[in-house]
C-alpha cells in the first residue's frame, strides 16, 4: 500500500519537474504579493514589522490556493483520474499522495523563500525562524483542506474563483495561529509553544480527515 | 405507532403536504412577529440601567439576537439534511437543504446589518472585529459558498451531493473557526468565557426576544417549504404527477 | 406619536435595523411568490403543449434549473 503512495508521489513530482513554470509561478506570485504591500502601506519599519507576519501568511494562503486548481485538473482532463478511481486501491491513499506531491511543490518552496520575505519586513531572526516553522506545519494543512475544495469544483467553469470562495473561510484557523505565532515570537519566544501545538493538531486532524473527504468529493465529481 | 417516514421522502408525496403547511406557518409567524413587535416597543422600558446601560437603541436586539440564532440553527439544519441525504440517498433531503440555504443567508445578513446598527450607538463604530460578529461574517461566507457551488454545477445530482459534502465539511470546520476567532492568543483565552447575559434580562425584554425568535423560526419553515415546492416542481417538470396536477388526470388521452 | 418614532434620538439606528430586517423578509416572500408563478406558468405551458400533441416524439429538453 505504501508503494502505491510512493508511486503516485513519484509520478506527480516527475510530471511537475518536467513543467517547472507551474511551480515557479506559484513561488513568484507569493513574492510579488508580499512585495506589493510596502508599496501600498508605506515603508515605515515599525508598521512593516507589525504587518509582516499577517501579510506573509495571507500571501501564502493565496499562493497555495491558486495552485490548488491544478491539483486534479490535468489528471481529470486526460482521464487519469478515472483510471485511478478504478484502480482498486483506496482512493483516500491516492488523494493523500497527490496532496503530498502538491505540498512538496507549492508549500515547501514557500517555507524556504519566507526568510527573504521576512527581511523585507524587518523581522528579527527569531521571528524568521518561527515563521519558517509555522509555515512548514501550516501549509500542509492548507493543501489538505484545499484538496477537498479542488475535488468538489473539478471541471467546473470558473472553478478557480469558486474554489477561493469555498476554501478561504476554512483557512482562517491556520491563518490566525500561524500569523499569531510569528507575532508573539517578537515579544516572548516561549509563548509560541501553544500555537505550534494547535497547528500540529490541525495537521494531524487534517491528515486523518481530509483524504477521505477528498476521496468522497472525487467520487461525487466523477460519477 | 410506526409511520413509514420514507413514504414522505418522495418529492411527489411531500409536495402537497408542503403546500398545506406553508399557509399555516406563515400565519403563525406573522402573528408572533406582530405580537413581538408590539411587546418590544410598548411593554418594555425606554432604556436599560444596571451594569450595561443602554438607551432606546437596545431594542435592536429584538431582531438582532433572533436572526443571529436562526442563522446558526438553520446552518445546523442544512448540514443535517445534507448528511441525511448523503447517507440515505434521498433526493428530498438535498432539496430541503437547498430550500433552507437562502433563508439562512438572509438571516445571517440581517444579523450583521442589525449588529452594525447596534454597534454604532453603543460602541461608536459600525464594525468591530468582535468575535461574534466576525463568526457571523464567516457563516455568511459559508452560506454563499454552499449556494455558489450548487448553482455552478449543472448536473443536479452532482450539485446536490457536492454542496452537501461542502456543508458537512463546513460544519466540522465552524467550531474550529469560531474558536480561533474567539481566542487568537492561546495563552490568554479570556474571551471564551463570555458570561451569558440572558439570566439578568428583564422578563418583558426576554418575552419580546423569544417570541420574535419563534416567529422567525416559523417564517423559516414557511419560506423553506415554499421554496421546496418550487424546487420540486422545476426538478420534476417532466414527470407524470406534475402533469396530472396541472391538467387533471387524463386516463384516456395519455398512452402510457 | 412623534416621540415614539423618534426613539429618544436613535430613530435612524432603530428604524434602520428593523426596516432592513422586514424589508429583506418581505422581499424574500415576494421573490418566492414570483418564482412560484413563473414555474407554474412553465408547467402549464408544458402541459398544454403535450395536450396538443398526443404522441410526443421526444420529451422536451429539461429547462435549466432556476432558483431564487
Amino acid at each position: 500500500m505504501f508503494q502505491v503512495f510512493l508511486c503516485i508521489l513519484k509520478r506527480d513530482l516527475t510530471l511537475a519537474l518536467r513543467r517547472r513554470t507551474d511551480v515557479l509561478t506559484t513561488l513568484f506570485f507569493f513574492v510579488i504579493v508580499v512585495s506589493l504591500f510596502p508599496l501600498g502601506v508605506g515603508s515605515e519599519r515599525e508598521l512593516l514589522r507589525l504587518l509582516g507576519p499577517g501579510v506573509v501568511w495571507v500571501a501564502a494562503l493565496l499562493a497555495s490556493m491558486l495552485a490548488l486548481e491544478r491539483l486534479f485538473a490535468a489528471d481529470y482532463d486526460d482521464g487519469t483520474l478515472e483510471q485511478l478511481l478504478l484502480a482498486g486501491q483506496p482512493l483516500s491513499l491516492l488523494a493523500l499522495a497527490k496532496i503530498t506531491a502538491h505540498w512538496l511543490l507549492t508549500g515547501l518552496p514557500l517555507v524556504f523563500i519566507a526568510p527573504l520575505m521576512a527581511m523585507q519586513y524587518a523581522l528579527e531572526p527569531v521571528a524568521i525562524g518561527v515563521m519558517m516553522a509555522s509555515l512548514a506545519i501550516g501549509t500542509p494543512v492548507l493543501s489538505l483542506l484545499g484538496a477537498i475544495g479542488a475535488a468538489l469544483t473539478l471541471g467546473l467553469r470558473g472553478g478557480g474563483i469558486l474554489l477561493s470562495l469555498l476554501i478561504l473561510p476554512l483557512y482562517i484557523p491556520v491563518l490566525v495561529y500561524g500569523a499569531g505565532a510569528v507575532g508573539v515570537s517578537v515579544i516572548e519566544i516561549a509563548d509560541t509553544q501553544p500555537y505550534f501545538y494547535l497547528l500540529g493538531a490541525f495537521l494531524l486532524a487534517g491528515l486523518v480527515l481530509a483524504p477521505p473527504a477528498t476521496a468522497a468529493a472525487l467520487r461525487i465529481s466523477l460519477e | 405507532m410506526t409511520i413509514n417516514w420514507f413514504k414522505y421522502a418522495s418529492p411527489a408525496a411531500f409536495y402537497p403536504i408542503a403546500g398545506r403547511l406553508v399557509p399555516v406557518f406563515s400565519i403563525a409567524a406573522l402573528g408572533l412577529v406582530l405580537f413581538s413587535l408590539y411587546w418590544g416597543f410598548f411593554e418594555t422600558p425606554e432604556r436599560l440601567g444596571g451594569s450595561n446601560p443602554q438607551k432606546e437603541y437596545y431594542r435592536i436586539i429584538f431582531v438582532h439576537v433572533p436572526s443571529a440564532w436562526m442563522s446558526m440553527w438553520l446552518y445546523l439544519v442544512l448540514a443535517a439534511w445534507s448528511g441525511i441525504g448523503l447517507v440515505f440517498n434521498t433526493r428530498l433531503s438535498f432539496m430541503m437543504a437547498n430550500a433552507i440555504a437562502p433563508t439562512g443567508a438572509i438571516f445571517t445578513f440581517i444579523a450583521l446589518w442589525t449588529g452594525a446598527f447596534w454597534g454604532r450607538p453603543s460602541w461608536g463604530t459600525y464594525w468591530d472585529w468582535d468575535p461574534r460578529l466576525t463568526s457571523e461574517l464567516i457563516l455568511f461566507f459559508m452560506y454563499i459558498g454552499f449556494m455558489a457551488l450548487h448553482s455552478a454545477i449543472d448536473d443536479s445530482r452532482r450539485a446536490d451531493r457536492a454542496a452537501a459534502l461542502l456543508a458537512i465539511v463546513g460544519l466540522v470546520m465552524l467550531p474550529v473557526i469560531y474558536w480561533s476567532i474567539n481566542c487568537p492568543d492561546p495563552n490568554n483565552c479570556a474571551a471564551l468565557h463570555q458570561r451569558s447575559s440572558l439570566t439578568q434580562i428583564e422578563s418583558n425584554i426576554l418575552t419580546a426576544m423569544l417570541t420574535m425568535t419563534l416567529g422567525f423560526w416559523l417564517y423559516s419553515f414557511a419560506t423553506a417549504f415554499a421554496r421546496l415546492q418550487g424546487i420540486i416542481l422545476t426538478r420534476e417538470l417532466e414527470s407524470a404527477w406534475v402533469r396530472d396536477m396541472v391538467s387533471g388526470p387524463t386516463p384516456a388521452a395519455s398512452g402510457g | 406619536m412623534i416621540e415614539f418614532f423618534n426613539q429618544g434620538g436613535y430613530a435612524f439606528f432603530v428604524w434602520g435595523a428593523f426596516g432592513m430586517t422586514f424589508l429583506l423578509l418581505i422581499a424574500e416572500i415576494l421573490l418566492l411568490r414570483q418564482s412560484r408563478r413563473t414555474i407554474l406558468t412553465r408547467v402549464g405551458r408544458l402541459a398544454r403543449l403535450r395536450a396538443q400533441q398526443p404522441q410526443p416524439a421526444e420529451p422536451a429538453s429539461p429547462q435549466p434549473e432556476h432558483q431564487t
